[in-house]
């Protein structure tokens, strides 16, 4: 993985110093909290219900063992012993104290990490396919171009006081795990029959509260302009996004108001203008960093056979491991969805269990992904049983990875200033409720997505089923919605119906998918299903 | 280290300043003689592009210090030529001054008056930076690769 040199270490340094002196200022009082609020936001340091939050970037998900027991110990010393893993592959810290922040980004940057520009109106941390460098149908390794991103994309003078937040997706397959085209740039890197490297653009991409499957802009940018060509966009968006109306600035809103064709004409334009600048780092900047994402020293010649005598492995690597691209390597999904748990919580202690593993089996490399699981990416076949016995034995043995138990929720109102509802309760009940793992392998690949409100920060847009939590004169209630996806099939769920109580909608839920039993076909998912049949026999099957 | 001495009048340039008050975009197109120019949010500094050798002063309002316009207009502007002054006006504050410097400004009359201590720090405290702008300041991978 990519390593900070001096230049990049005095950046992050320099941003624990800053941050340091804007927190002194804010409790001297000569920063208003108004005046405070962006700076702390692009420190990750949000205010929740109960104490602040900070939000620690995983850059493109992608840590080392070092780094995950950084997180343990900050766990431990600063919060109450466990972090959550987000839906952008960053942790959360829940309960931490505002003087006490500037000391947990000073030990983040001592293991080359940061919070920066993980919230506020500024160019978020990138997202990326977690097989990446693993994954057989990948076409390079796109992490490389996702740290060259980040680097330029970070302090951007330009774009750090943009409309609203802005997201940018990576992937470089054409099996889209990492929600492409519900970002505000999705980028997939392609190569061209010459071998030259490109990306195809998609722009406006998004979920809250006017949801957009992102528009394509360019079928292949030449991967060297990416640079400007981000900045075009952004430029076009800054300059003539909304600003009137929190709930209509992004820029899915301005793509849709435009049109994509004219938003596109207007990106155009305005990189024809910039590309003469230079702003884009030349190709040796690309292949320095590509240098620290060769393929790790896999050992060649591996048996590719698998003891699967003990029944609970076998369920385990039926669900949980996938293809590898190296004979006699497997990637290992860790499920942390275990039955009535938290999606995405990890304690301290099976933090460092993971990084144990991670360094004795996976080549010290470590991948959150946008489900609120952790991926093993490099595991040699002939140690997948260790590795599992390890996870089972601290609890993150589930074998449900895309299977219904594999719920993503956001914090919900248990923690969230923004929420409506809470999404953690609902997602303790399916998960009880569903909690036969032979009835989950009956129904199936269903991704189910939950809400506590609006901004979708649980992507209920994209699941399968997707559940959003809003007040309803005081009350918490649930809307169910079917039929989404944030696959390379990209699709937004409908919402079905009149909404449920917070029992009600697990109901709700069971009836829709014994709907989906009793009539689906050999081989079809609830979401085929679902395209084929639609609405109207769920509808019935729920509301009777 | 980088070392920035901050002038009282927050004004980055030694040249005499224009002495005409700045007129709107729409009010400077009909005056041929003027000299100084005020942007506000939505107005778009390219049309300024073919009379910019006029121009001595563009002022750039910053009605909210969160609104972001202001930043690309001064890019757009230095990126155009525009070697004239170029003002931050309005909810300018000391933690937004480095971006500012960054996207071309070379003056600033707060609504606020900044603390030069502070000013100075913030504008000093970074070594190094990862793009290049309108400053001249040598981004990282240009040091990397010489």
């Amino acid at each position: 993985m990519y390593r900070y040199d001096t230049y990049d270490q005095a950046v992050v340094d320099t941003r624990v110093d800053e941050f340091r002196d804007q927190v002194a200022r804010r409790i001297a009082g000569s920063l208003s909290e108004d005046q405070f609020k962006p700076l702390r936001l692009k420190n990750g340091l949000y205010l929740q219900l109960h104490a602040y939050m900070l939000r620690v970037a995983v850059p493109y998900g992608t840590m080392n063992a070092k780094q995950m027991r950084t997180l343990a110990h900050i766990a431990r010393t600063y919060d109450r012993g466990y972090g959550h893993f987000t839906t952008r592959q960053n942790m959360q810290f829940n309960w931490i104290k505002l003087e006490q922040a500037p000391d947990i980004l000073a030990l983040l940057a001592t293991v080359q990490m940061h919070a920066i520009q993980t919230s506020g109106e500024s160019i978020r941390n990138i997202s990326a396919d977690q097989f990446a460098g693993a994954a057989a149908d990948e076409v390079c390794d796109p992490r490389a171009w996702a740290e060259l991103i980040r680097q330029f994309t970070t302090f951007h003078p330009e774009f750090s006081y943009l409309p609203r937040k802005f997201k940018i997706g990576l992937t470089a397959s054409d099996n889209d795990r990492a929600a492409i085209k519900l970002h505000d740039v999705g980028l997939q890197v392609r190569k061209a029959e010459d071998g030259t490297m490109g990306f195809r653009v998609f722009v406006g991409g998004g979920m809250g509260r006017t949801p957009f499957v992102a528009t394509l802009v360019r079928d292949f940018l030449p991967a060297h302009q990416i640079c400007t060509y981000l900045e075009a966009i952004l430029r076009v968006w800054n300059r003539h996004g909304r600003r009137d109306n929190i709930h209509k600035q992004r820029i899915k809103i301005l793509v849709h108001d435009l049109g994509g064709e004219e938003f596109s004409r207007q990106v155009e334009a305005e990189f024809e203008q910039m590309l003469p600048l230079g702003d884009d780092m030349p190709l040796a900047e690309y292949d320095r960093i590509a240098a620290y994402f060769t393929p790790p020293a896999f050992e060649q010649g591996l048996d590719d056979t698998l003891d699967l005598s003990d029944p609970r492995f076998a369920a385990w690597v039926n669900r949980n491991v996938s293809a590898h691209k190296q004979p006699g390597y497997a990637i290992a999904t860790i499920s942390l969805k275990p039955v009535g748990g938290i999606p995405g919580d990890i304690s301290a202690d099976q933090m460092e269990v993971i990084a144990d593993l991670a360094e004795k089996y996976s080549f010290d490399d470590i991948r959150p992904t946008h489900v609120q699981n952790v991926v093993l990416p490099h595991v040699r076949k002939a140690d997948l049983y260790a590795v599992w016995q390890a996870l089972d034995a601290a609890g993150m043995g589930a074998d449900n990875v895309d299977l219904l138990g594999d719920i993503i929720a956001c914090p919900g109102l248990d923690y969230c200033s923004l929420a409506n509802a809470r999404s953690i309760p609902v997602a303790q009940k399916l998960s009880e409720r569903f909690a036969d793992p032979a009835r989950q392998l009956d129904i199936g690949e269903l991704k189910l997505k939950i809400s506590g409100c609006i901004n979708a920060c649980g992507h209920h847009h994209a699941g399968h089923i997707g559940i959003l939590g809003v007040d309803k004169k005081g009350t918490e209630n649930f809307q169910l919605l079917l039929g989404g996806s944030g696959a390379e099939d990209a699709s937004l769920g409908k919402i079905v119906g009149p909404g449920f109580t917070e029992d009600g909608v697990v109901d709700a839920i069971e009836r829709a998918v014994e709907k989906y039993r009793a009539v689906r076909e050999p081989g079809e998912r609830f979401l085929d299903t679902y395209r084929r049949i639609g609405v109207e026999p769920f509808k019935e099957a729920i509301y009777g | 280290m980088v070392e920035v001495a901050i002038p009282e009048s927050l004004r980055f340039r030694d040249d005499e300043p224009a002495d005409e008050p700045a007129v709107t975009l729409d009010a400077f197109f009909e005056q041929p003689d003027a000299v100084s120019v005020r942007i506000e949010g939505g107005d778009d500094v390219r049309r300024l592009g073919p009379v910019l050798a006029q121009v001595k002063l563009v002022e750039v309002d910053f009605p909210r210090f969160r609104d972001g316009r202001g930043y690309s207009s001064a890019r757009i502007l230095r990126e155009m030529g525009y070697k004239g002054e170029l003002k931050a006006v309005g909810d300018v504050l000391v933690d937004q001054l480095l971006f500012m410097r960054r996207c071309g400004f070379d003056s600033f009359a707060p609504n606020q008056p900044i603390d030069p201590t502070v000013a100075k720090r913030a504008l000093e405290e970074y070594d190094f930076v990862y793009q290049q702008a309108a400053d001249g300041r040598i981004p990282v991978w240009k040091l990397r690769h010489g």
